[in-house]
Protein backbone atom coordinates (compact mmCIF):
# COMPACT_ATOMS: atom_id res chain seq x y z
CA UNK A 1 0.00 0.00 0.00
CA UNK A 2 1.35 3.35 -0.95
CA UNK A 3 0.78 6.14 1.54
CA UNK A 4 -0.81 8.43 -1.07
CA UNK A 5 -3.75 6.83 -2.81
CA UNK A 6 -5.02 7.84 -6.17
CA UNK A 7 -8.70 8.53 -6.48
CA UNK A 8 -10.21 5.39 -7.89
CA UNK A 9 -12.05 5.60 -11.19
CA UNK A 10 -15.66 4.53 -11.48
CA UNK A 11 -14.81 0.90 -12.14
CA UNK A 12 -12.23 0.79 -9.38
CA UNK A 13 -14.58 2.39 -6.86
CA UNK A 14 -17.41 0.08 -7.87
CA UNK A 15 -15.17 -2.92 -7.39
CA UNK A 16 -14.07 -1.68 -3.96
CA UNK A 17 -17.69 -1.33 -2.84
CA UNK A 18 -18.63 -4.71 -4.26
CA UNK A 19 -15.66 -6.30 -2.50
CA UNK A 20 -16.65 -4.70 0.78
CA UNK A 21 -20.21 -6.09 0.49
CA UNK A 22 -18.98 -9.52 -0.48
CA UNK A 23 -16.46 -9.56 2.34
CA UNK A 24 -19.17 -8.70 4.88
CA UNK A 25 -21.26 -11.50 3.45
CA UNK A 26 -18.36 -13.92 3.40
CA UNK A 27 -17.64 -13.28 7.05
CA UNK A 28 -21.22 -13.53 8.26
CA UNK A 29 -22.76 -15.78 5.62
CA UNK A 30 -26.17 -14.93 7.09
CA UNK A 31 -27.93 -13.81 3.93
CA UNK A 32 -26.41 -16.40 1.68
CA UNK A 33 -27.37 -19.27 3.94
CA UNK A 34 -30.88 -17.89 4.30
CA UNK A 35 -31.30 -17.51 0.55
CA UNK A 36 -29.76 -20.89 -0.30
CA UNK A 37 -31.83 -22.72 2.28
CA UNK A 38 -34.91 -20.91 1.03
CA UNK A 39 -34.13 -22.01 -2.53
CA UNK A 40 -33.74 -25.67 -1.65
CA UNK A 41 -36.82 -25.62 0.58
CA UNK A 42 -38.87 -23.98 -2.14
CA UNK A 43 -37.71 -26.58 -4.66
CA UNK A 44 -38.77 -29.33 -2.27
CA UNK A 45 -42.15 -27.70 -1.61
CA UNK A 46 -42.84 -27.27 -5.32
CA UNK A 47 -41.91 -30.90 -5.79
CA UNK A 48 -44.73 -31.93 -3.50
CA UNK A 49 -47.14 -29.26 -4.70
CA UNK A 50 -47.33 -30.74 -8.19
CA UNK A 51 -46.90 -34.44 -8.69
CA UNK A 52 -44.10 -34.75 -11.26
CA UNK A 53 -45.39 -38.15 -12.30
CA UNK A 54 -48.72 -36.61 -13.25
CA UNK A 55 -47.40 -33.48 -14.94
CA UNK A 56 -44.30 -33.83 -17.05
CA UNK A 57 -41.27 -32.80 -15.01
CA UNK A 58 -39.97 -30.87 -17.99
CA UNK A 59 -43.08 -28.70 -17.91
CA UNK A 60 -42.63 -27.97 -14.23
CA UNK A 61 -38.90 -27.55 -13.76
CA UNK A 62 -38.37 -24.26 -15.66
CA UNK A 63 -41.28 -22.57 -13.92
CA UNK A 64 -40.14 -23.77 -10.52
CA UNK A 65 -36.58 -22.66 -11.17
CA UNK A 66 -37.50 -19.12 -12.17
CA UNK A 67 -40.09 -18.59 -9.48
CA UNK A 68 -37.48 -19.55 -6.91
CA UNK A 69 -34.97 -17.29 -8.64
CA UNK A 70 -37.37 -14.34 -8.39
CA UNK A 71 -38.11 -14.69 -4.73
CA UNK A 72 -34.66 -15.64 -3.50
CA UNK A 73 -33.34 -12.73 -5.57
CA UNK A 74 -35.74 -10.32 -3.88
CA UNK A 75 -34.70 -11.73 -0.52
CA UNK A 76 -31.08 -10.94 -1.31
CA UNK A 77 -31.80 -7.49 -2.69
CA UNK A 78 -33.74 -6.38 0.35
CA UNK A 79 -30.62 -6.72 2.40
CA UNK A 80 -28.43 -4.82 -0.03
CA UNK A 81 -29.27 -1.30 1.09
CA UNK A 82 -30.81 -2.29 4.39
CA UNK A 83 -27.31 -3.07 5.60
CA UNK A 84 -26.19 0.47 4.75
CA UNK A 85 -28.80 1.98 7.06
CA UNK A 86 -27.00 0.70 10.15
CA UNK A 87 -25.14 3.64 11.66
CA UNK A 88 -25.99 5.55 8.48
CA UNK A 89 -23.17 3.79 6.65
CA UNK A 90 -24.74 5.00 3.42
CA UNK A 91 -23.71 8.57 4.30
CA UNK A 92 -20.08 7.50 4.33
CA UNK A 93 -20.48 5.98 0.90
CA UNK A 94 -22.12 9.13 -0.41
CA UNK A 95 -19.52 11.55 0.92
CA UNK A 96 -16.72 9.47 -0.53
CA UNK A 97 -15.13 11.27 -3.48
CA UNK A 98 -16.50 8.82 -6.02
CA UNK A 99 -19.34 9.10 -8.46
CA UNK A 100 -22.81 8.01 -7.41
CA UNK A 101 -22.92 5.76 -10.44
CA UNK A 102 -19.94 3.91 -8.95
CA UNK A 103 -21.87 3.38 -5.70
CA UNK A 104 -24.77 1.92 -7.65
CA UNK A 105 -22.60 -0.27 -9.85
CA UNK A 106 -20.67 -1.56 -6.83
CA UNK A 107 -23.83 -2.50 -4.95
CA UNK A 108 -25.27 -4.06 -8.10
CA UNK A 109 -22.10 -6.06 -8.74
CA UNK A 110 -22.13 -7.47 -5.22
CA UNK A 111 -25.81 -8.36 -5.64
CA UNK A 112 -25.10 -10.01 -8.97
CA UNK A 113 -22.42 -12.24 -7.51
CA UNK A 114 -24.70 -13.03 -4.59
CA UNK A 115 -27.66 -13.93 -6.81
CA UNK A 116 -25.46 -16.05 -9.07
CA UNK A 117 -24.15 -17.83 -5.97
CA UNK A 118 -27.71 -18.67 -4.94
CA UNK A 119 -28.44 -19.89 -8.45
CA UNK A 120 -25.43 -22.21 -8.28
CA UNK A 121 -27.35 -23.94 -5.48
CA UNK A 122 -30.83 -23.59 -7.01
CA UNK A 123 -30.20 -24.92 -10.51
CA UNK A 124 -28.66 -28.24 -9.43
CA UNK A 125 -31.39 -28.66 -6.79
CA UNK A 126 -34.12 -28.25 -9.41
CA UNK A 127 -32.28 -30.41 -11.96
CA UNK A 128 -31.91 -33.09 -9.32
CA UNK A 129 -35.47 -32.99 -8.03
CA UNK A 130 -36.99 -33.07 -11.50
CA UNK A 131 -34.47 -35.50 -12.90
CA UNK A 132 -33.65 -33.32 -15.90
CA UNK A 133 -30.91 -34.66 -18.12
CA UNK A 134 -29.09 -32.10 -20.20
CA UNK A 135 -26.24 -32.19 -22.68
CA UNK A 136 -23.19 -30.05 -21.98
CA UNK A 137 -24.20 -27.59 -24.66
CA UNK A 138 -27.59 -27.28 -23.00
CA UNK A 139 -25.87 -26.64 -19.67
CA UNK A 140 -23.79 -23.90 -21.29
CA UNK A 141 -26.89 -22.34 -22.84
CA UNK A 142 -28.69 -22.46 -19.50
CA UNK A 143 -25.70 -20.81 -17.81
CA UNK A 144 -25.92 -17.99 -20.35
CA UNK A 145 -29.64 -17.53 -19.67
CA UNK A 146 -28.98 -17.56 -15.92
CA UNK A 147 -26.38 -14.80 -16.15
CA UNK A 148 -28.55 -12.62 -18.41
CA UNK A 149 -31.56 -13.04 -16.16
CA UNK A 150 -29.52 -12.30 -13.03
CA UNK A 151 -28.22 -9.06 -14.57
CA UNK A 152 -31.78 -8.00 -15.35
CA UNK A 153 -33.05 -8.79 -11.86
CA UNK A 154 -30.15 -7.10 -10.16
CA UNK A 155 -30.27 -3.88 -12.21
CA UNK A 156 -33.84 -2.96 -11.32
CA UNK A 157 -33.71 -4.73 -7.97
CA UNK A 158 -30.71 -2.78 -6.71
CA UNK A 159 -32.26 0.55 -7.62
CA UNK A 160 -35.62 -0.29 -6.06
CA UNK A 161 -33.92 -1.68 -2.97
CA UNK A 162 -32.15 1.66 -2.54
CA UNK A 163 -35.51 3.42 -2.77
CA UNK A 164 -37.55 0.96 -0.70
CA UNK A 165 -35.37 1.15 2.41
CA UNK A 166 -36.20 4.85 2.73
CA UNK A 167 -39.95 4.32 2.71
CA UNK A 168 -42.38 3.46 5.46
CA UNK A 169 -43.04 0.04 3.99
CA UNK A 170 -39.32 -0.75 3.71
CA UNK A 171 -38.81 -4.30 2.52
CA UNK A 172 -42.53 -4.81 1.93
CA UNK A 173 -42.40 -2.31 -0.89
CA UNK A 174 -39.66 -3.97 -2.93
CA UNK A 175 -41.73 -6.82 -4.38
CA UNK A 176 -44.65 -4.49 -5.07
CA UNK A 177 -42.65 -2.25 -7.34
CA UNK A 178 -40.03 -4.71 -8.60
CA UNK A 179 -42.17 -7.69 -9.63
CA UNK A 180 -43.81 -6.06 -12.66
CA UNK A 181 -40.33 -5.23 -13.91
CA UNK A 182 -39.32 -8.87 -13.57
CA UNK A 183 -42.12 -10.06 -15.86
CA UNK A 184 -40.04 -9.80 -19.06
CA UNK A 185 -36.97 -11.25 -17.30
CA UNK A 186 -38.67 -14.24 -15.75
CA UNK A 187 -40.87 -14.98 -18.76
CA UNK A 188 -37.93 -14.89 -21.18
CA UNK A 189 -35.69 -16.93 -18.91
CA UNK A 190 -38.38 -19.53 -18.22
CA UNK A 191 -39.33 -19.88 -21.88
CA UNK A 192 -35.69 -20.18 -22.93
CA UNK A 193 -35.18 -22.78 -20.20
CA UNK A 194 -38.17 -24.80 -21.44
CA UNK A 195 -36.57 -25.00 -24.88
CA UNK A 196 -33.06 -25.68 -23.58
CA UNK A 197 -34.09 -28.36 -21.07
CA UNK A 198 -36.36 -29.98 -23.61
CA UNK A 199 -33.38 -30.34 -25.90
CA UNK A 200 -34.90 -28.26 -28.65
CA UNK A 201 -32.94 -25.05 -28.78
CA UNK A 202 -33.41 -23.18 -31.98
CA UNK A 203 -34.48 -19.83 -33.19
CA UNK A 204 -37.02 -19.74 -30.37
CA UNK A 205 -34.30 -19.60 -27.74
CA UNK A 206 -32.59 -16.79 -29.58
CA UNK A 207 -35.73 -14.67 -29.55
CA UNK A 208 -35.89 -14.90 -25.78
CA UNK A 209 -32.16 -14.35 -25.33
CA UNK A 210 -32.33 -11.27 -27.51
CA UNK A 211 -35.17 -9.94 -25.41
CA UNK A 212 -33.25 -10.61 -22.19
CA UNK A 213 -30.13 -8.94 -23.57
CA UNK A 214 -32.08 -5.89 -24.68
CA UNK A 215 -33.71 -5.66 -21.25
CA UNK A 216 -30.30 -5.87 -19.56
CA UNK A 217 -28.77 -3.17 -21.74
CA UNK A 218 -31.68 -0.76 -21.30
CA UNK A 219 -32.15 -1.25 -17.57
CA UNK A 220 -28.53 -1.39 -16.50
CA UNK A 221 -28.04 1.95 -18.25
CA UNK A 222 -31.33 3.46 -17.06
CA UNK A 223 -30.95 2.37 -13.45
CA UNK A 224 -27.34 3.55 -13.25
CA UNK A 225 -28.39 6.94 -14.56
CA UNK A 226 -31.47 7.08 -12.34
CA UNK A 227 -29.71 6.18 -9.09
CA UNK A 228 -28.20 9.64 -8.47
CA UNK A 229 -31.70 11.11 -8.63
CA UNK A 230 -32.81 8.96 -5.74
CA UNK A 231 -30.15 10.14 -3.31
CA UNK A 232 -29.49 13.82 -4.02
CA UNK A 233 -28.44 16.19 -1.28
CA UNK B 1 -53.00 -1.49 4.36
CA UNK B 2 -52.18 -1.25 7.97
CA UNK B 3 -48.97 0.65 7.53
CA UNK B 4 -50.57 3.76 6.14
CA UNK B 5 -52.24 5.95 8.64
CA UNK B 6 -54.71 8.57 7.61
CA UNK B 7 -52.53 11.56 8.22
CA UNK B 8 -52.69 14.10 5.46
CA UNK B 9 -50.11 12.98 3.01
CA UNK B 10 -50.60 15.20 0.05
CA UNK B 11 -51.01 13.63 -3.29
CA UNK B 12 -53.06 10.64 -2.37
CA UNK B 13 -56.33 11.85 -1.03
CA UNK B 14 -58.22 9.59 -3.39
CA UNK B 15 -61.16 11.87 -3.73
CA UNK B 16 -64.41 11.24 -5.46
CA UNK B 17 -62.40 11.40 -8.65
CA UNK B 18 -60.39 8.27 -8.32
CA UNK B 19 -62.99 6.59 -6.18
CA UNK B 20 -63.73 3.00 -7.03
CA UNK B 21 -60.47 2.93 -8.90
CA UNK B 22 -58.89 0.46 -6.62
CA UNK B 23 -56.94 3.31 -5.13
CA UNK B 24 -57.60 3.19 -1.46
CA UNK B 25 -60.19 5.79 -0.60
CA UNK B 26 -59.54 7.76 2.51
CA UNK B 27 -60.75 10.58 4.58
CA UNK B 28 -59.53 13.42 2.45
CA UNK B 29 -62.48 12.96 0.16
CA UNK B 30 -64.56 14.45 2.90
CA UNK B 31 -64.55 18.22 2.74
CA UNK B 32 -60.94 18.97 3.61
CA UNK B 33 -61.74 22.45 4.84
CA UNK B 34 -62.11 21.61 8.46
CA UNK B 35 -61.98 24.66 10.65
CA UNK B 36 -58.25 24.81 10.77
CA UNK B 37 -57.60 24.78 7.06
CA UNK B 38 -57.16 28.31 5.78
CA UNK B 39 -58.39 27.55 2.28
CA UNK B 40 -62.04 27.66 1.45
CA UNK B 41 -63.61 24.32 0.72
CA UNK B 42 -62.52 23.27 -2.74
CA UNK B 43 -65.07 22.69 -5.42
CA UNK B 44 -63.47 19.97 -7.42
CA UNK B 45 -66.47 19.20 -9.58
CA UNK B 46 -67.16 22.25 -11.65
CA UNK B 47 -69.13 22.81 -14.82
CA UNK B 48 -66.49 20.95 -16.81
CA UNK B 49 -67.17 17.77 -14.89
CA UNK B 50 -70.90 17.92 -15.39
CA UNK B 51 -70.41 18.68 -19.07
CA UNK B 52 -68.24 15.57 -19.36
CA UNK B 53 -70.80 13.46 -17.53
CA UNK B 54 -73.51 14.75 -19.84
CA UNK B 55 -71.34 13.96 -22.88
CA UNK B 56 -70.79 10.40 -21.65
CA UNK B 57 -74.54 10.08 -21.04
CA UNK B 58 -75.39 11.30 -24.52
CA UNK B 59 -72.84 8.89 -25.98
CA UNK B 60 -74.46 5.90 -24.34
CA UNK B 61 -77.97 6.89 -25.21
CA UNK B 62 -76.78 7.15 -28.78
CA UNK B 63 -74.78 3.91 -28.58
CA UNK B 64 -77.64 1.90 -27.14
CA UNK B 65 -80.63 3.36 -28.92
CA UNK B 66 -79.47 4.97 -32.13
CA UNK B 67 -76.53 2.87 -33.32
CA UNK B 68 -77.03 -0.40 -35.23
CA UNK B 69 -76.35 -3.72 -33.53
CA UNK B 70 -73.24 -5.44 -34.82
CA UNK B 71 -74.14 -8.49 -36.93
CA UNK B 72 -71.68 -11.05 -35.56
CA UNK B 73 -71.19 -10.06 -31.95
CA UNK B 74 -74.68 -8.84 -31.27
CA UNK B 75 -75.33 -6.47 -28.40
CA UNK B 76 -72.02 -7.48 -26.76
CA UNK B 77 -70.25 -5.20 -29.18
CA UNK B 78 -71.86 -2.20 -27.48
CA UNK B 79 -69.37 -2.51 -24.67
CA UNK B 80 -66.68 -1.29 -27.05
CA UNK B 81 -68.12 2.18 -26.80
CA UNK B 82 -66.94 2.05 -23.19
CA UNK B 83 -63.92 -0.22 -23.52
CA UNK B 84 -62.08 1.38 -26.42
CA UNK B 85 -62.28 5.02 -25.31
CA UNK B 86 -61.35 4.05 -21.75
CA UNK B 87 -58.27 2.20 -23.02
CA UNK B 88 -57.34 5.07 -25.30
CA UNK B 89 -57.73 7.63 -22.52
CA UNK B 90 -55.74 5.61 -20.01
CA UNK B 91 -52.85 4.80 -22.32
CA UNK B 92 -52.49 7.85 -24.50
CA UNK B 93 -53.70 10.56 -22.19
CA UNK B 94 -53.24 9.52 -18.57
CA UNK B 95 -50.07 7.46 -18.72
CA UNK B 96 -48.45 9.57 -21.40
CA UNK B 97 -49.10 12.63 -19.25
CA UNK B 98 -47.74 10.82 -16.22
CA UNK B 99 -44.51 9.86 -18.00
CA UNK B 100 -43.99 13.28 -19.55
CA UNK B 101 -44.58 15.18 -16.34
CA UNK B 102 -42.25 12.80 -14.50
CA UNK B 103 -39.42 13.47 -16.93
CA UNK B 104 -40.10 17.18 -16.70
CA UNK B 105 -40.15 16.99 -12.91
CA UNK B 106 -36.63 15.61 -12.70
CA UNK B 107 -35.56 18.45 -14.95
CA UNK B 108 -37.51 21.43 -13.63
CA UNK B 109 -38.29 20.31 -10.06
CA UNK B 110 -41.66 21.98 -10.06
CA UNK B 111 -43.96 20.30 -7.51
CA UNK B 112 -46.88 21.00 -9.84
CA UNK B 113 -45.46 18.45 -12.26
CA UNK B 114 -45.27 15.82 -9.56
CA UNK B 115 -48.87 16.54 -8.61
CA UNK B 116 -49.95 16.21 -12.23
CA UNK B 117 -48.12 12.87 -12.53
CA UNK B 118 -49.73 11.51 -9.38
CA UNK B 119 -53.21 12.68 -10.34
CA UNK B 120 -53.03 11.30 -13.85
CA UNK B 121 -51.79 8.00 -12.44
CA UNK B 122 -54.84 7.77 -10.23
CA UNK B 123 -57.32 8.79 -12.88
CA UNK B 124 -55.53 6.52 -15.37
CA UNK B 125 -55.88 3.65 -12.92
CA UNK B 126 -59.63 4.24 -12.82
CA UNK B 127 -59.86 4.13 -16.61
CA UNK B 128 -57.64 1.01 -16.80
CA UNK B 129 -59.89 -0.66 -14.26
CA UNK B 130 -62.82 0.03 -16.58
CA UNK B 131 -60.83 -1.56 -19.42
CA UNK B 132 -60.02 -4.65 -17.36
CA UNK B 133 -63.63 -5.11 -16.29
CA UNK B 134 -65.26 -4.51 -19.67
CA UNK B 135 -62.71 -6.67 -21.54
CA UNK B 136 -63.66 -9.96 -19.88
CA UNK B 137 -67.36 -8.99 -19.91
CA UNK B 138 -67.14 -8.79 -23.68
CA UNK B 139 -64.86 -11.83 -24.03
CA UNK B 140 -67.26 -14.19 -22.26
CA UNK B 141 -70.02 -14.12 -24.90
CA UNK B 142 -67.74 -13.57 -27.90
CA UNK B 143 -64.60 -15.57 -27.14
CA UNK B 144 -66.36 -18.00 -24.83
CA UNK B 145 -64.06 -17.32 -21.90
CA UNK B 146 -63.63 -14.55 -19.35
CA UNK B 147 -59.87 -14.50 -19.46
CA UNK B 148 -58.10 -15.69 -22.58
CA UNK B 149 -54.55 -14.78 -21.75
CA UNK B 150 -54.68 -12.59 -24.81
CA UNK B 151 -51.52 -10.54 -25.21
CA UNK B 152 -53.14 -7.13 -24.96
CA UNK B 153 -55.28 -8.11 -22.01
CA UNK B 154 -52.25 -9.46 -20.16
CA UNK B 155 -50.17 -6.40 -20.95
CA UNK B 156 -52.97 -4.16 -19.66
CA UNK B 157 -53.13 -6.15 -16.45
CA UNK B 158 -49.42 -5.65 -15.87
CA UNK B 159 -49.74 -1.97 -16.62
CA UNK B 160 -52.50 -1.78 -14.04
CA UNK B 161 -50.26 -3.50 -11.48
CA UNK B 162 -47.39 -1.11 -12.20
CA UNK B 163 -49.61 1.91 -11.60
CA UNK B 164 -50.90 0.32 -8.43
CA UNK B 165 -47.30 -0.18 -7.26
CA UNK B 166 -46.55 3.44 -8.10
CA UNK B 167 -49.46 4.64 -5.98
CA UNK B 168 -48.54 2.30 -3.12
CA UNK B 169 -45.03 3.71 -3.15
CA UNK B 170 -46.31 7.27 -3.08
CA UNK B 171 -48.16 6.50 0.11
CA UNK B 172 -45.08 5.01 1.70
CA UNK B 173 -42.87 8.09 1.39
CA UNK B 174 -43.57 11.02 3.66
CA UNK B 175 -41.12 13.64 2.55
CA UNK B 176 -42.76 15.47 -0.35
CA UNK B 177 -39.61 16.18 -2.28
CA UNK B 178 -38.25 12.66 -1.85
CA UNK B 179 -41.59 11.20 -2.86
CA UNK B 180 -41.63 13.31 -5.99
CA UNK B 181 -38.15 12.18 -7.02
CA UNK B 182 -38.82 8.50 -6.30
CA UNK B 183 -42.12 8.65 -8.13
CA UNK B 184 -40.58 10.31 -11.15
CA UNK B 185 -37.82 7.69 -11.32
CA UNK B 186 -40.34 4.86 -11.02
CA UNK B 187 -42.63 6.37 -13.64
CA UNK B 188 -39.80 6.82 -16.12
CA UNK B 189 -38.56 3.26 -15.65
CA UNK B 190 -42.14 2.04 -16.03
CA UNK B 191 -42.29 3.90 -19.33
CA UNK B 192 -39.20 1.99 -20.46
CA UNK B 193 -40.75 -1.26 -19.25
CA UNK B 194 -43.97 -1.02 -21.24
CA UNK B 195 -42.41 -1.97 -24.62
CA UNK B 196 -40.68 -4.94 -23.00
CA UNK B 197 -43.92 -6.20 -21.53
CA UNK B 198 -45.60 -5.88 -24.90
CA UNK B 199 -42.77 -7.79 -26.59
CA UNK B 200 -42.85 -10.47 -23.92
CA UNK B 201 -46.55 -11.20 -24.05
CA UNK B 202 -46.44 -11.06 -27.85
CA UNK B 203 -43.56 -13.56 -28.08
CA UNK B 204 -45.20 -15.72 -25.45
CA UNK B 205 -48.38 -15.97 -27.46
CA UNK B 206 -46.83 -16.51 -30.84
CA UNK B 207 -44.59 -19.28 -29.56
CA UNK B 208 -47.51 -20.95 -27.87
CA UNK B 209 -50.39 -20.76 -30.29
CA UNK B 210 -53.75 -20.77 -28.58
CA UNK B 211 -56.96 -22.15 -29.97
CA UNK B 212 -58.00 -19.72 -32.63
CA UNK B 213 -60.15 -17.05 -31.13
CA UNK B 214 -62.16 -14.42 -32.83
CA UNK B 215 -60.00 -11.38 -32.91
CA UNK B 216 -61.69 -8.11 -33.54
CA UNK B 217 -59.86 -6.77 -36.51
CA UNK B 218 -60.93 -3.30 -37.34
CA UNK B 219 -63.58 -3.73 -39.96
CA UNK B 220 -64.94 -0.79 -41.80
CA UNK B 221 -67.94 0.23 -39.83
CA UNK B 222 -71.14 1.99 -40.73
CA UNK B 223 -71.12 5.73 -40.34
CA UNK B 224 -73.48 5.60 -37.35
CA UNK B 225 -71.04 3.45 -35.43
CA UNK B 226 -68.07 5.59 -36.37
CA UNK B 227 -69.87 8.70 -35.17
CA UNK B 228 -70.77 7.03 -31.88
CA UNK B 229 -67.16 5.96 -31.43
CA UNK B 230 -65.87 9.44 -32.15
CA UNK B 231 -68.38 10.84 -29.68
CA UNK B 232 -67.27 8.31 -27.07
CA UNK B 233 -63.62 9.26 -27.47
CA UNK B 234 -64.37 12.95 -27.10
CA UNK B 235 -66.59 12.31 -24.08
CA UNK B 236 -63.92 10.22 -22.37
CA UNK B 237 -61.17 12.72 -23.08
CA UNK B 238 -63.39 15.40 -21.58
CA UNK B 239 -64.11 13.21 -18.58
CA UNK B 240 -60.39 12.61 -18.11
CA UNK B 241 -59.61 16.31 -18.09
CA UNK B 242 -62.45 16.98 -15.66
CA UNK B 243 -61.42 14.21 -13.29
CA UNK B 244 -57.77 15.21 -13.49
CA UNK B 245 -58.65 18.79 -12.61
CA UNK B 246 -60.85 17.66 -9.74
CA UNK B 247 -58.17 15.35 -8.41
CA UNK B 248 -55.57 18.08 -8.73
CA UNK B 249 -57.66 20.45 -6.68
CA UNK B 250 -58.15 17.83 -4.01
CA UNK B 251 -54.41 17.27 -3.88
CA UNK B 252 -53.85 20.98 -3.44
CA UNK B 253 -56.43 21.09 -0.65
CA UNK B 254 -54.83 18.10 1.05
CA UNK B 255 -51.44 19.78 0.89
CA UNK B 256 -52.86 22.99 2.29
CA UNK B 257 -54.40 21.13 5.15
CA UNK B 258 -51.18 19.28 5.80
CA UNK B 259 -49.41 22.61 6.08
CA UNK B 260 -52.16 24.06 8.27
CA UNK B 261 -51.75 21.10 10.58
CA UNK B 262 -48.30 22.45 11.24
CA UNK B 263 -45.27 20.34 11.03
CA UNK B 264 -47.65 17.51 11.78
CA UNK B 265 -47.41 14.21 10.13
CA UNK B 266 -45.59 11.27 11.52
CA UNK B 267 -41.87 11.24 11.75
Amino acid sequence: MTPVREMPGTAGAAWTIARKDLMVELRTRVAFLAAAVFAVLAAAIFFYAWDPTAVSALDLAPGVLWVIFTFSGLLALNRSFGAELTDRAIDALLVAPISREAVFLGKALANLIFVLGVLVVTVPAVVLFYNVSMSWSAVAALAGVVVLAAVGLVSVGTLFSAMAVNTRLAELLLPTIALPFLVPVVTSAAQATVLVMGGRPGSGVWEWIKLLTAFDLVFVAACTLAYPFTIER
Amino acid sequence: MGATSNVGVAGHGAGGAGGGAGAPARDESAPPGRDRAPTSAPRPFGALFWTAVAAVGVTYVRALAFTPVEALQGPAQKIFYLHAPAAFTALYLAFALMAISSVLYLWLRDPKLDRVAACSAEVGLAFTTVVLITGPLWAKPVWGTWWSGDARLTATLFLWLIILGYLVMRQAVEDRELRARYSAVLAILAGLLVPFIHLTVYLFRTLHPQPIVLKPSAPSMPAEMAVTFALAFVAFALLFVALLRARYRLALAAEAREEADGSGGPN
